[in-house]
């Protein structure tokens, strides 16, 4: 395992399918092999052995082309290369490099590919080297599905043991030694009379020569990082404010600006900039794409001055007022807006024909992103280049839309990556760098920083979709005996790549994520997603679809095995047929002490979901204290296949359910007059540390392919709370947030 | 107008309603101290004045009452204070953007009450929001960082 040879084999089974209708062409076209970024960008002496290492002489950098939103990727990325580049984590820097098609995430078009992560056939396995080779093509450089250690387990460790085969045939070649004695520590050649090479006396010799592609990776039992207890690499910046962001980011002669574009998300009639034209420290009052933007001698000036220009607003291209939002969804339950019905077991008309059927209807509405730094960009365009300094997921993107904009080539246009103060999916969109752009072209040659304000920043999120959820089912015998799900909700898909100006043909798996593929056995099982018109924008949000249809999908359940009268964790282990996933129930079920006597006023809910692979299955603790719920504790198991780094594992899980219970709890974002009512963290709160329950964590390592968790926590956690409330107080809530039927503490 | 900020006097020349936030960020290239909401609903701008933590986007530059401190100058890389080295220890930050605020908040509440029970913890820290949910991490900190500068 772990040859080459494989990597190898998984291209040639992409070539297998090239036989397969059209893809054929597609696949042949898409074939080539794609670029080394950095040859073009090096400079005298040093060596690119792979795109993800790089040595020169005054030392090694270690390439991440994932971005780093805060869920500590660069260290992940980090580490693999470093295990087998047999190179210490203070040894190194870290860059993310600049944005090239070499960079394409494979684990991305695995999960959009419509086939079950449990579904490992050989239709399967082609489907996804088919879309394989389609993100190979679309050079799509994009952090997000919980993909950077999925894509990068292989890949990156590959890329450290190429380099260092390369170094020690590098050191056989200027000592003459074998290469067979030689051995490799702390970046570092060790000869065989115990002398040592540093791998950067190497790098001149290593660029003359082919790399030593013929490698295997080491077992995992002689790892000395992956896996281990370790410091993230960026752990001491973050204790000293010492770390630098995106909206930290200053070039000499930098401009600021702050911007308006229309809270209603439609066109710009006009506006009148007399009183801030004046203001002290403004530069400029200049027109973005539906908006106006004050530049500034600073931020907060450039922000004063945008605030006090009268703007007359067009109408929004959606609905003004949220009640027709929502019936616009409650009037897609139909066969014309059906968009898929990938699972349908057993015949569900039959038996809900004339059975006692159990109806529930759910809703979870938009919410925002707002991830703690509010979004920046800094721009500078000249006559021959543009570049472009930001925290952004999807560099690629970015580079070509620039290009269009400025009118460069993409060649012309540099993208530099920024450590980002959270994300969540709010940096997968871009028009923070496209108005920073269309400023900046407004003043050829200055470099001009634009910095959105908090409530722009939330005026303007294109937020995660609303969605509705219509459950039918009918038991007998104390079991679950049919299960009738449709859910309707607008397609992100195609409102987010419809930004990027990418149709997306097909039915849109997220849509359904999160409940058509769960690993349950029942023998009336149907899922059914329909597509919602396109309302207000609508963006990837935390586990996407799933993030919505985790809670619609085992709430439902829950409601069905309480009133067939089974237990709710023996009835899901009962149901449940994939092996991997019944043992994250039977993990959270012996961690919580489910079925201990709790004593009044409290309850445990258990939910179990598989999003982006990974079967998680979480159990909530709470008290109702004198009406009001209080979250205890909170149980996580889940299958990822490895965990990499357990500190940084149990961090990133805990954060995810403070995420998920904190927006389930108070979080929402609506319209009236067509602008989201909500303006700041007074309006949009999520959790508070007062409220934080304890978290317990477990990653399990049963399966086989590595998954990354950093969505996967978040789809069960709300319907686990509802079911825990129901356990608690025998009240079921159906509708996020929580806090419109229940009250917290 | 004059500031002291970690032991330097700086001469600025702003207007009196500048918040001591973008004083400190834009005017003094003081990078550690955050913006994150502006209206006193976050705490990732928190500094010490005369060693009480305040929110530096609801001060005045003009109200500024005594000597600033910022995150830089409750320590460094190489001289960390204890709150500093209890974040390092348990690894708390996930973005970190939020941690600057966190850390300045919990330095002042140990400053004031060395020995804080959890609800002392809750009440002095509910003020900060960290929107990556690092708040089992934070407690646990800010508890190891009390231990540590008792022992010392
Ligand atoms: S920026 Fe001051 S409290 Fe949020
Ligand atoms: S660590 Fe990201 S906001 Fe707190």
């Amino acid at each position: 395992m772990g040859r080459i040879g494989k990597i190898a084999r998984r291209t040639f089974l992409v070539g297998s399918a090239a036989v397969v209708g059209g893809v054929a062409f597609g696949y042949y076209a898409y074939k080539r092999p794609v670029s080394n970024p950095l040859l073009n960008d090096l400079a005298e002496g040093e060596a690119a052995l792979t795109p993800y290492v790089k040595i020169d002489s005054t030392g090694i950098t270690l390439i991440t082309p994932r971005a780093d939103s805060g869920q500590g990727a660069y260290h992940v990325q980090a580490a693999l290369i470093a295990e087998e580049l047999d190179v210490e984590l203070d040894q190194v820097s870290v860059d993310p490099g600049m944005p090239d098609p070499a960079y394409y995430n494979t684990a991305l078009s695995a999960e959009a590919a419509p086939f079950r992560s449990t579904d490992d056939g050989f239709a399967a396995d082609t489907t996804r080297g088919i879309m394989d080779a389609m993100m190979k093509f679309m050079g799509m450089q994009i952090t997000g599905g919980s993909t950077t250690v999925p894509d990068s387990f292989e890949k990156l460790r590959l890329a450290g043991a190429v380099a260092r085969e390369t170094l020690k045939a590098a050191a056989a070649q200027q000592t003459g030694a074998n290469v067979a004695d030689l051995k490799t520590e702390k970046g570092a050649v060790i000869l065989p009379g115990g002398g040592t090479l540093a791998y950067t006396e190497l790098a001149a010799t290593a660029a003359t020569m082919d790399p030593v592609n013929d490698v295997v990776l080491r077992d995992p039992s002689t790892w000395r990082l992956v896996g281990k207890e370790m410091e993230r690499v960026d752990i001491l910046a973050k204790s000293t404010g010492t770390q630098r962001y995106g909206i930290d980011f200053e070039v000499e002669g930098m401009v600021h600006a702050s911007v308006r574009t229309s809270p209603r998300r439609g066109m710009m009639n006009g506006f009148d900039a007399e009183a801030a034209r004046v203001m002290r420290g403004v530069i400029d009052v200049v027109q973005v794409t539906d908006g106006v933007a004050a530049v500034a001698d600073n931020t907060w000036r450039a922000i004063q001055a945008v605030n006090a220009i009268d703007v007359d607003w067009g109408p929004a291209p959606y609905p003004a007022e949220q009640d027709a939002h929502w019936q616009a969804l409650s009037d897609s339950f139909n066969a014309d807006q059906q968009d898929s019905r990938f699972r349908d077991d057993g015949d569900v008309d039959a038996v809900l024909e004339g059975a006692e059927v159990i109806e529930a209807e759910y809703r979870a509405p938009y919410l925002a992103h707002a991830p703690l730094e509010p979004i920046s960009a800094v721009v500078q365009v000249t006559e021959t280049r543009a570049d472009v300094w930001t925290g952004t997921q999807i560099p690629r993107f970015v580079q070509t839309n620039v290009a269009k904009l400025t009118g460069l080539n993409a060649d012309q246009v540099f993208v530099h990556v920024l450590m980002m103060g959270g994300s969540f999916g709010h940096r997968l969109e871009d028009r923070v760098v496209r108005e920073a752009t269309e400023i900046a072209m407004q003043m050829k040659g200055t470099p001009v920083k634009l910095t959105y304000s908090r409530e722009e920043d939330t005026i303007q999120n294109d937020t995660r979709q609303i969605a509705m959820a219509r459950g039918r089912g009918v038991v007998k015998d104390g079991k679950v005996e049919a299960y009738d799900l449709g859910i309707a909700m607008p397609s992100v898909v195609a409102s987010q790549m419809g930004r990027q100006g990418l149709p997306v043909p097909g039915p849109d798996l997220q849509i359904v994520a999160g409940a058509w593929e769960q690993p349950m056995q029942i023998p009336n099982y149907r899922v059914t997603g329909y597509r919602a018109p396109e309302l207000a924008p609508v963006s990837s949000w935390r586990s996407v679809g799933a993030s919505t249809n985790g809670f619609f999908h085992d709430v439902f359940l829950d409601e069905l095995i309480h009133a067939a009268g089974a237990d709710p964790m023996e009835e899901r282990m009962r149901l449940c047929w994939h092996d991997p996933s019944r043992k994250t129930l039977e993990a959270v079920a012996e961690m919580s002490n489910w079925g201990s006597d709790l004593g009044p006023n409290k309850g445990r809910g258990v939910a179990f979901c598989m999003s982006f692979g990974v079967p998680t299955a979480e159990v909530v603790e709470v008290t109702d204290v004198d009406g009001a719920i209080k979250i205890d504790k909170v149980w996580v198991a889940a299958e990822v296949g490895r965990v990499i780094d357990p500190i940084n594992f149990e961090n990133m899980v805990q954060g995810g359910i403070v995420w998920a219970l904190g927006h389930a709890m108070n979080s929402e974002i609506t319209y009236s007059d067509g602008m989201a009512e909500q303006r700041n963290y007074y309006d949009f709160e999520g959790m508070r540390l007062s409220q934080a329950p304890e978290i317990f964590v477990r990653g399990l390592e049963n399966g086989d392919t590595v998954r990354g968790m950093g969505e996967p926590m978040v789809p069960p956690a709300a319907a686990a709370l509802s079911n825990a409330i129901f356990a608690a107080t025998g009240r079921r809530v159906r509708e996020m947030p929580m806090n419109k039927h229940i009250d917290f503490v | 107008m004059k500031l002291t900020v970690n032991g330097t006097e700086h001469e600025v020349d702003v207007e009196d309603d500048m918040p001591l936030l973008w004083v400190l960020r834009d005017e003094l290239n003081i990078k550690g101290v955050k913006y994150g909401c502006g209206v006193a609903q976050c705490g990732a701008c928190t500094v010490h004045i005369d060693g009480e933590a305040v929110r530096s986007c609801q001060t005045a530059a003009a109200d500024v009452w005594g000597d600033v401190t910022t995150i830089e100058g409750l320590g460094t890389p190489d001289a960390m204070h204890a709150v500093q080295q209890a974040w390092v220890e348990h690894q708390v930050a996930q973005c970190g953007y939020c941690q600057s605020g966190q850390m300045m908040q919990a330095a002042s509440l140990l400053a004031i009450n060395p020995a804080p029970t959890d609800a002392d913890i809750d009440d002095a820290m509910n003020g900060n929001l960290c929107r990556c949910g690092t708040y089992p991490r934070i407690r646990a900190a800010v508890k190891t960082a009390a231990t540590k500068l008792q022992e010392a």
